[in-house]
């Protein structure tokens, strides 16, 4: 089992006449292939401590690395490229792009990166929807699809150049519970097929469904559990590493 | 640039409204710079071309700049030459002939000789004095517009008298002259000879056609006194804005004073020259105003974006291409802007061309003078896509700056 993510001494203030300090101190290490939910209550600092694990935010102190490489030092710009290719973020709101169908959403982070040949792109985008039930939807604009629609739509974008990790940050927040359980089905295939995923949710039932969870309280981890199954598979394996 | 050019596009297209306003306000500013400087232009080419027809291009004056040193002068320092008196009365150009022969050897046009002596033409009880140019009407034709500025007679008719006179238009109206009339002309020696008026020319300016009469070289050297005397030669070129530089050459080779006709009006050219000025404040403040509708138009759309800019950094779009988009963006509008201003400003001046006005001497009903120069167009478009880019700069860097967490944090969309 191999590291995806690990975090030494993680805290993020925010400065000012009324200085806060949104994640303190935290250390945490996220497997490769794992399910991770972060929950608390709001104001904890879950999504804060979401963005820094997803580059999207740069902590005060401590170190984020991924894959075993240390981020603090890089520009802004090989960050950029660390987001381009090993993270797909998904949010609350689907942020999808409106002047743009969903095929051309999808291929938009494909584009940025320019690595494949336009039809290989497309093809790639293709199946990408498809998987995700979404084939005959393809040239539709984010307003013609439902939320659960545009929320898998964000979710193929995430996946479009083969991130090894994927951030949802209340991905199922916005939907209807058919949807929700839709959407939680996808990122739980994905872990299962050896990407790691982190979500933030505030659901407790859906966070029992995930490999761990770690509870946030004023921006400190307050506890760590994990699902039991896995938590007996992950001691076995380590146990047999040994 | 192909995802670039795909959003800058999907933005400006998607948003029809924006980008014709933008656009038209780029438009309306190039039109109404490019009438005005086809205007300005054409109004200046116009005077220019009325100047510049009614007088030679360089005019060699039978006098030197500096006054030569007199021999004493040269040799004893203490020496001072004061009321040196010449022994002629009019100074000469000496041997013009041979003078003639070496400009024509190298002249990028003609050079014809005259004789300029003052005279006073009487009319009844009316007199007034004027300039009379004897000239030889075999050159004229090559060195002056006299032939086609002829209004009554021909210049050839010079010949057909004795002392036989062509006045312009405004002497002959304002002490009573026309063709075929005699009168009495009396030179500054006292001498009154009776004169035919053969002819009469109107160059267009009132104050020349009223202060210069034509003769031959011979009516003019006997009204002075001064019989195989010339002090003037006349020179007109090719292109006439050679003629400072040959006016140097000439004064060079021949000692004598050239003196070009942008010389000549000095006064003119500078107030040319202050209302180039004046056009270049008054274009650059037209395409300010049109770009401002560019300023406010990208800050709105990077403004309504700031989420997309959000997401589209977040999955690791860089802030150079975020910047680019809209720069582009802007590059587009202003485009069309400019091809639009291209069409509507040449439409405005086919338009102004139909305007008419009155020749205040001819009366006769003229079109505005515009000209068509290409640089002008090339010039305005070059300037509105500048002021274009710059306008959006600032919109456009601070959207590329945003950091997604700030929009993304802020909440629910």
């Amino acid at each position: 089992m191999t590291t995806a993510i690990q975090t030494v001494g993680l805290t993020r203030r925010i400065p000012g006449a009324i200085a806060r300090t949104l994640v303190s101190n935290v250390d945490l290490t996220v497997e490769k292939g794992e399910f991770l939910a972060i929950t608390g209550p709001s104001g904890s600092g879950k999504s804060s401590l979401l963005y820094l694990l997803g580059l999207l935010d740069a902590p005060t102190e401590g170190e984020v690395s991924l894959f075993g490489q240390a981020t603090s030092l890089l520009t802004e710009s090989q960050k950029a490229d660390l987001r381009l290719t090993e993270i797909g973020f998904v949010f609350q709101s689907h942020y999808l792009l409106p002047e743009f169908s969903a095929l051309n959403n999808v291929l938009m982070p494909m584009k940025t990166l320019n690595r494949l040949s336009s039809q290989e792109m497309r093809d790639r985008g293709i199946s990408l929807l498809t998987s995700l039930g979404l084939g005959t939807e393809i040239d539709k604009r984010p307003f013609q699809l439902s939320g659960g629609q545009c929320q898998r739509v964000a979710i193929a974008r995430a996946l479009a150049n083969d991130p090894g990790i994927v951030m949802g940050d209340e991905p199922t927040g916005n939907l209807d519970s058919v949807s929700s359980e839709q959407v939680f089905s996808i990122l739980r295939d994905l872990a299962n097929k050896g990407r790691t995923v982190c979500i933030v949710t505030h659901d407790l039932t859906l966070a029992a469904r995930t490999d761990r969870q770690v509870r946030l309280v004023d921006g400190k981890i307050e506890k760590i559990s994990l699902f039991r199954k896995k938590a007996v598979a992950l001691e076995g394996k380590a146990a047999g590493k040994r | 640039m192909h995802l670039l050019m795909e959003i800058a596009w999907t933005h400006v297209s998607t948003r029809i409204r924006q980008t014709v306003v933008a656009s038209l306000g780029v438009a309306a500013g190039i039109a109404i710079t490019i009438m005005m400087a086809s205007l300005m232009t054409g109004d200046q080419q116009d005077f220019t071309r009325t100047l510049v027809d009614s007088m030679p291009h360089v005019t060699v004056n039978a006098e030197r700049r500096t006054v030569r040193l007199q021999p004493a002068e040269q040799f004893y320092a203490a020496a001072q030459a004061t009321s040196a008196i010449s022994a002629k009365k009019l100074t000469e150009i000496k041997n013009p002939r041979d003078v003639m022969e070496s400009l024509r050897s190298w002249l990028p046009g003609a050079v014809a000789p005259s004789m300029k002596t003052t005279v006073i033409i009487h009319s009844g009880q009316k007199s007034a004095g004027v300039t009379l140019v004897g000239i030889d009407p075999r050159f004229e034709q090559n060195v002056s517009k006299l032939a086609s500025q002829m209004q009554g007679g021909q210049i050839d008719d010079l010949y057909k008298g004795t002392n036989a006179l062509i006045v312009g238009k405004a002497l002959a109206k304002k002490i009573g002259l026309r063709v075929g009339s005699v009168e009495n002309i009396s030179t500054g020696e006292g001498m009154v000879v009776p004169a035919s008026i053969v002819g009469i020319y109107s160059t267009g300016q009132a104050e020349l056609d009223e202060a210069q009469i034509f003769g031959l070289i011979r009516t003019a050297q006997v009204l002075a006194g001064q019989p195989g005397v010339i002090n003037e030669l006349r020179i007109r070129l090719g292109d006439s804005r050679d003629a400072p530089e040959i006016a140097k050459r000439v004064e060079a080779i021949t000692g004598y004073r050239a003196v070009s006709w942008q010389e000549a009006n000095a006064d003119l050219m500078s107030a040319f020259a202050i209302r180039d000025i004046i056009m270049i404040v008054i274009m650059s403040a037209m395409m300010f105003a049109s770009t401002l509708g560019i300023y406010s138009i990208i800050s709105t759309i990077t403004q309504e974006k700031r989420r997309d800019i959000a997401i589209m950094k977040s999955f690791g779009m860089k802030a150079g291409l975020v910047l680019s988009i809209f720069l582009v963006e802007s590059a587009i509008m202003g485009a069309i802007g400019v091809v639009l201003g291209w069409a509507l400003g040449y439409l405005l001046c086919a338009a102004m061309t139909q305007v008419t006005i009155a020749n205040p001497i001819t009366g006769a009903a003229v079109p505005l003078p515009l000209a068509f120069e290409p640089l002008h167009y090339i010039v305005v478009a070059l300037i509105a896509l500048a002021s274009c880019f710059a306008a959006a700069f600032v919109p456009s860097q601070n959207a590329s700056r945003l950091l997604p967490v700030d929009i993304i944090r802020g909440g629910v969309a």
